[in-house]
């Protein structure tokens, strides 16, 4: 990640003050700006895995200055433990929790380890208990995301070290029905494509709440404290647990590798840039305006075995980059962009089929921001024991990543090893206001 | 129903010592993040246009139903430069209201009963209300306090001034453990 990447934080020239622990909100955000772009599988067309966490290392130092917009809810006291928390280093990153009223965990350096929880309402719940769920969520999540005690909590320790956690609610359009509001057309299940083979446990739900964290034990708190707030309130629809390189295995910024050992997430828009904020954030006016994204979350199971079978430069001419650094495959390195036109003879280098080519629609408009985890289940058997947990954040679901899932739907030589078995649409609403809650819009 | 007071007096402590979100106060009563909003009638505050006996961190124990008993928690601040005590405590959603304490029993088990001349905040200093600890105890509920709900508990000073923190309902297991400490006086209070 470069300096001019930092700068590319839209919060970078927030004004300074105190060296309190409220500053460090900074640190995750700062790195954000480096979250690298892809290729990979996917929907590769400007899609992404994009950088290691945030805030880590050198970059905390530099993170000192929080805007006071960073905190809008919540003290950054100091929990009386803090002494077990390394300070300085992964353990104290902090992530601003509402960036320009933005939720973290979209633009912001995705952690290590995530969780997505989906939860249905719970029957009889109206819209005034919902409301209360989304007030005790919003107060958990602002506390959780700072290392600060959740109330009724009786083991705070575990959530000392924030690590660089992020807490993102999405709503599901059963939700937004059932307190009275209208969902948005895009906020439904996307069209059957003939590639998928969906099952349902992996469907659409009511409410997501996605965890990142470079920590598995503080992300294991705090889904165990978002779990037992919502217990009165909805049921745990499904859970899926993904992973990413360790925080310090690799430089920050360094693009995720799948688990078929591609470079994930090459072109993706790079956060903090115009083009960013166009593809992500949704604008206008309304609860489904201005501030917030949508959520499209695919489980895409990985057949490793018939990928075993590939050789290396099979495999590189299905993606169209390499393997070594994600290069393409007509020359040069990572960011360099495909040569489509180059030929071999009298064939493309990149074939027909390459997922690099087929990812792209030709439409600028068309491409989102891809921000996935790997998983795997060590101990499973079958075809859904690895894969990827294909997370991509736009304003449009419809209009943006429909498009280009129907054309890799069509062909893409990744299609042969890979099927999406999990898939569901949410509304990322925007941060909650000071003294508001995520989600509000639909209440006014 | 004894069993329940008892067991919220043993139930593990919290250390609230988090943010001042919940509960903060405030003269003009806005509303925090958690819908929490603070109104004193303090006159010595009102002075200054500032209370000076605030709640933050407030929360209050979800119940099963309204024969339940229930808590009010959170770290009582006193912004002013004198001690104040407080004295008694009301809630719109509590038959009765009484400010707890627990004791150690002899045997290893703890005791709650009622805080005989009230808690005393020190000057410009904070005392909490905790899970096993001191506490507001809420009984003969009007109905069932609900996760999310909001309650709304008066503390009342030595001087006759008031504090009103509006206070979260959440859903709290560990006070459902039926632990009945034996040989003392739990029932009493």
């Amino acid at each position: 990640m470069t300096d001019d990447q930092h700068t590319a934080d839209p919060a970078a020239d927030a004004p300074r003050r105190g060296t309190d622990r409220r500053s460090l909100l900074r640190g995750g955000l700062l790195a954000a700006a480096g979250a690298a772009a892809g290729a990979g599988f996917g929907l590769a067309g400007g899609a992404a895995f994009s950088s290691q966490g945030g805030g880590a290392g050198g970059a905390v130092p530099d993170a000192v200055g929080a805007s006071p917009s960073a905190a809008p809810v919540g003290s950054a006291d100091v929990p009386g433990g803090r002494g077990s928390v390394a300070s300085g280093s992964l353990g104290t990153a902090t992530i601003a929790v509402s960036e320009a009223g933005r939720q973290a965990g979209v633009h912001t350096p995705p952690g290590a380890h995530a969780i997505y929880r989906a939860y249905n309402v719970k029957k009889g719940m109206g819209a005034q208990r919902i409301k209360g769920w989304l007030r005790l969520l919003s107060d958990d999540i602002s506390r959780l995301m700072r290392g600060t005690e959740v109330l009724a909590d009786v083991e705070p320790e575990l959530g000392e070290a924030p690590a660089s956690l992020t807490i993102t609610l999405g709503l599901g359009r059963g939700l937004v029905r059932a307190v009275g509001a209208t969902p948005p057309r895009w906020l439904a299940p996307l069209p059957a494509y003939k590639i998928d083979r969906l099952d349902a446990r992996w469907g659409e739900a009511d409410m997501v709440l996605q965890l990142t964290c470079d920590d598995p034990l503080t992300l294991a708190h705090a889904d165990r404290v978002l779990q037992r707030e919502s217990a009165p309130f909805g049921e745990v629809a499904w859970v899926q647990e993904g992973f990413r390189h360790a925080r310090g295995a690799r430089p920050d910024g360094t693009t995720m590798r799948n688990l078929f050992g591609q470079v994930d997430g090459t072109s993706n828009p790079v956060p903090g840039t115009p083009d960013f904020d166009q593809l992500v954030w949704r604008t206008g006016a309304g609860a489904f305006g201005q501030g917030g994204t949508s959520l499209v979350l695919r489980r895409i199971a990985m057949n490793l075995d018939t990928w075993d079978e590939v050789d290396r430069s099979a495999r590189e001419n299905s993606m169209g980059r390499t393997l070594k650094d994600g290069g393409p495959v007509t020359g040069g390195a990572e960011r360099d962009e495909p040569d489509f036109e180059a030929k071999r003879g009298l064939v493309t280098v990149i074939p027909d089929f390459a997922h690099v080519r087929r990812s792209r629609t030709g439409n600028d408009a068309e491409r989102i921001y891809r921000r996935g985890f790997n998983y795997a289940d060590p101990g499973a058997s079958g075809h859904d024991r690895a894969g990827l947990l294909f997370a991509s954040f736009q304003a449009d679901p419809m209009k943006q990543f429909h498009p280009i899932q129907a054309r890799l739907a069509q062909m893409d030589l990744l299609n042969e090893w890979t099927v999406p078995v999990g898939s569901a649409v949410f509304w990322i609403p925007p941060a909650a206001s000071e003294g508001g809650f995520l989600g509000e819009g639909l209440f006014t | 129903m004894n069993k329940k007071i008892s067991a919220l007096s043993l139930a593990a402590s919290l250390a609230l010592v988090g943010g001042a979100l919940t509960g903060c106060a405030s003269g003009s009563a806005p509303a925090d993040s958690s819908g929490q909003s603070v109104s004193t009638t303090a006159a010595a505050a009102a002075e200054q246009n500032m209370p000076a006996i605030s709640v933050a961190d407030a929360w209050v124990k979800a119940t099963e139903s309204d024969n339940d008993m229930s808590g009010l928690f959170g770290k009582i601040e006193n912004s002013s430069d004198q001690e104040r005590t407080i004295v008694k405590a009301t809630s719109d959603s509590a038959g009765m209201v009484q400010l707890h304490t627990t004791v150690p029993t002899p045997n290893g088990g703890s005791v709650m009963k009622e805080k005989e001349g009230g808690f005393p905040v020190p000057a410009g200093g904070s005392i909490a209300f905790e899970p096993g600890a001191n506490h507001v105890m809420l009984m003969d509920l009007k109905s069932t306090l609900k996760a999310g709900d909001i309650v709304k508990v008066t503390l009342t000073m030595d001087d006759g001034s008031t504090s009103t923190v509006e206070a979260p309902v959440k859903a709290f297991s560990g006070a459902k453990e039926s632990y009945a400490p034996t040989g003392d006086s739990s029932t009493d209070h």
